[in-house]
């Protein structure tokens, strides 16, 4: 019996819970910035301490973003924290990482081959997609432009 | 040096505060956002206007996701200053290699390490 | 007297009794306020197995086991299992029932099976066709997850509608002989899809179709909600709960006063962060299959209403931009017979 119903699509929309914007939005920041924070850290030490070249430190900088994200998953710790900070962890490099290391980890028991590594991208696959096609139509349309 | 910190943590900060308010007020989901903010970076990268960010905010404009897409543009010009038109298609994931290489990596890793617990 | 009331409720001849039920029920659903009532309780999400799969099907194979054990029937003695859960061909029956060795008849009721599969044992049993039929159906959270969403540790935020797939499994076993409760009358559901495609807010999807069943039950028996101690949902949860309240109201039925919805009472709300309230087969399954039953059994209540309620979406037909389609079936329950 398809009988979709507008009154009853309003009345739901007016009498379901909504989410609490103005918390989930302080999370987000103090999460998300406080991660960023995180990043500059490293970079400082790696180009203060280490005496790292700047290009050296912009590829050290996200390896070592997305080891922390994918210890912070393995641990179980990433979904707790994400449960509360919401975009805050899902925005930084780190979210990238618990989006690749998640199936990774759930898909095992899929086997190896066409679990783990066949369900890797299955979330953080699109970013990959539009980010990679996005960057090479830009860059053509730049090479035709004789950029 | 501690303008640095809260430049990064600010401005960082802020660009999740935008997802959050997709989040919660759109129906996109998380995917899409995120699919989004990196044609974002992508865009802003290839105009030159993210890399004024970065030297303002430094990590808080690196590490959101709309800083890979940043990566990748930028990437695909280089390779298309030295090696011409073959750039497009090398530059871009050759620039991002260290973050791609390491999520499969560690992605790896992890699997063989840890678990599925229930939260 | 007529088996048949309507377009949708049948009303049973022979008396169709429960012999037992059993119900097994995870760590977080024995942290709640119905813990007492649960026949099993998990250890832990795993219960030592190797995959969430496994671990359903265990819960199924348990729940029924000690169903036939709390009867005293022998297993042999039972001339169907009507079953099914939310994986996909419905595996946690199939494997967890196996060994039973009884003629199986998978049943796809998404979270209205529990109803679904205990009115086809009856309709077995006052058909003439089986002397004692089972009902069996489980959720588990891990499972539903992994299927349904996102893996276990995928960090991404529940909307305040997003419903906890309960833990907990319920078998139940009929016959036509016993001393009640019995079973006396079934409202089998049509499919009712109001249009609403949020995954995140299932009861809001599945109200209007409870609301169809339920109003056609009344209308058919000729009963009002008042007849009924306890009309009780499955898994309609806080959003949907308050709906069917409004759509009955709606319909001209007040069901306020006696009315709840298992995904509301099976966990504290407040305090076990589960959101808009529980949901899942194992939901209606392990409420009625403990607390209801003990219910019954003390005394408390003799004419209660369950009706299971089922999403019929998947994951293909959701990312296909589909909207939620929805059932709801009606049992109703008494502690006395009808009379020819």
């Amino acid at each position: 019996m398809n009988n979709s119903n507008q009154e009853y699509l309003d009345y739901i929309e007016k009498n379901s819970p909504k989410s609490k914007l103005w918390r989930n939005m302080l999370l987000a920041f103090l999460v998300g910035g406080g991660i960023c924070t995180i990043g500059q850290g490293i970079g400082d030490i790696y180009e203060k301490v280490w005496g790292l070249n700047e290009e050296s430190v912009k590829n050290a900088v996200p390896i070592t973003m997305i080891f922390l994200g994918a210890l912070f998953t393995g641990f179980n710790l990433y979904h707790k924290l994400a449960k509360f900070a919401g975009a805050g962890t899902l925005v930084p490099i780190t979210g990238f990482a618990n989006a690749v290391v998640s199936p990774a980890i759930e898909f095992k028991k899929e086997g190896y081959v066409l679990g783990v590594a066949a369900k890797m991208f299955t979330i953080a696959g699109p970013v990959l997609v539009y980010g990679i096609n996005a960057a090479i139509a830009v860059g053509m349309l730049g090479y035709l432009m004789g950029y | 040096m501690i303008m640095d910190y809260v430049n990064a943590f600010w401005v960082g900060g802020l660009i999740c505060v935008v997802a959050q308010i997709l989040i919660d007020k759109t129906k996109m989901t998380p995917a899409r956002i995120l699919t989004s903010f990196v044609v974002a970076g992508v865009v802003l990268g290839s105009f030159g206007i993210y890399d004024k960010l970065i030297d303002f905010a430094g990590a808080g404009a690196t590490v959101p996701i709309v800083g890979f897409g940043n990566t990748l543009v930028k990437g695909v010009m280089k390779g298309i200053r030295e090696e011409g038109f073959l750039g497009v298609f090398t530059g871009g994931i050759g620039a991002a290699a260290g973050g791609i290489a390491a999520s499969i990596f560690f992605g790896f890793l992890a699997s063989v390490i840890f678990n599925a617990k229930q939260k | 007297m007529q088996k048949r009331l309507g377009a949708q409720t049948v009303r049973f001849q022979s008396p169709v009794s429960f012999l037992a039920t059993a119900s097994v029920a995870g760590q977080k659903e024995a942290q709640g306020p119905l813990s007492k009532y649960f026949d099993v309780i998990m250890e832990n999400a795993e219960w030592g197995e190797e995959t969430w799969e496994k671990t359903e099907s265990k819960m199924q194979k348990h729940a029924l086991m000690r169903a036939v054990e709390k009867s005293g029937i022998d297993v042999k003695d039972i001339n169907y299992l009507f079953a099914g859960d939310l994986l996909n061909q419905c595996i946690s029956s199939t494997f967890g029932l196996m060994d039973f060795g009884i003629p199986f008849m998978g049943v796809y009721g998404a979270c209205s099976t529990m109803a679904e599969t205990i009115g086809l044992s009856a309709m077995a049993i006052d058909g003439g066709f089986a002397n004692i039929s089972a009902a069996v159906t489980s959720s588990h959270f891990c499972t539903a997850e992994r299927q349904y969403r996102n893996p276990l540790e995928y960090g991404g935020q529940r909307t305040p509608t997003a419903q906890w797939t309960v833990t907990g499994s319920g078998a139940a076993i009929l016959s036509g002989t016993g001393q009640g409760p019995f079973v006396t009358h079934f409202t089998s559901g049509r499919i009712v899809d109001f249009g609403v495609s949020d995954a995140n807010n299932m009861g809001a999807a599945m109200a209007p179709a409870a609301a169809d069943t339920l109003s056609a039950h009344f209308r058919e028996t000729g009963r009002n909600p008042d007849f009924y101690d306890l009309i009780l949902s499955g898994d309609l949860g806080m959003v949907g709960k308050a709906a069917l309240i409004d759509l009955m109201y709606e319909k001209g039925y007040m069901i306020s006063k006696n009315y709840d919805d298992c995904g509301c009472m099976i966990f504290d709300i407040e305090k076990q962060d589960v959101h808009a309230g529980g949901s899942g087969c194992g939901c209606l399954a392990s409420t009625f299959c403990g607390y209801v039953m003990d219910m019954i059994k003390m005394g408390e209540i003799k004419n209660i209403l369950i009706m299971g309620t089922g999403a019929l979406l998947s994951q293909t037909s959701s990312l296909q931009g589909e909207t939620i389609p929805s059932v709801a079936h009606v049992v109703a329950i008494s502690t006395e017979r009808n009379r020819l």
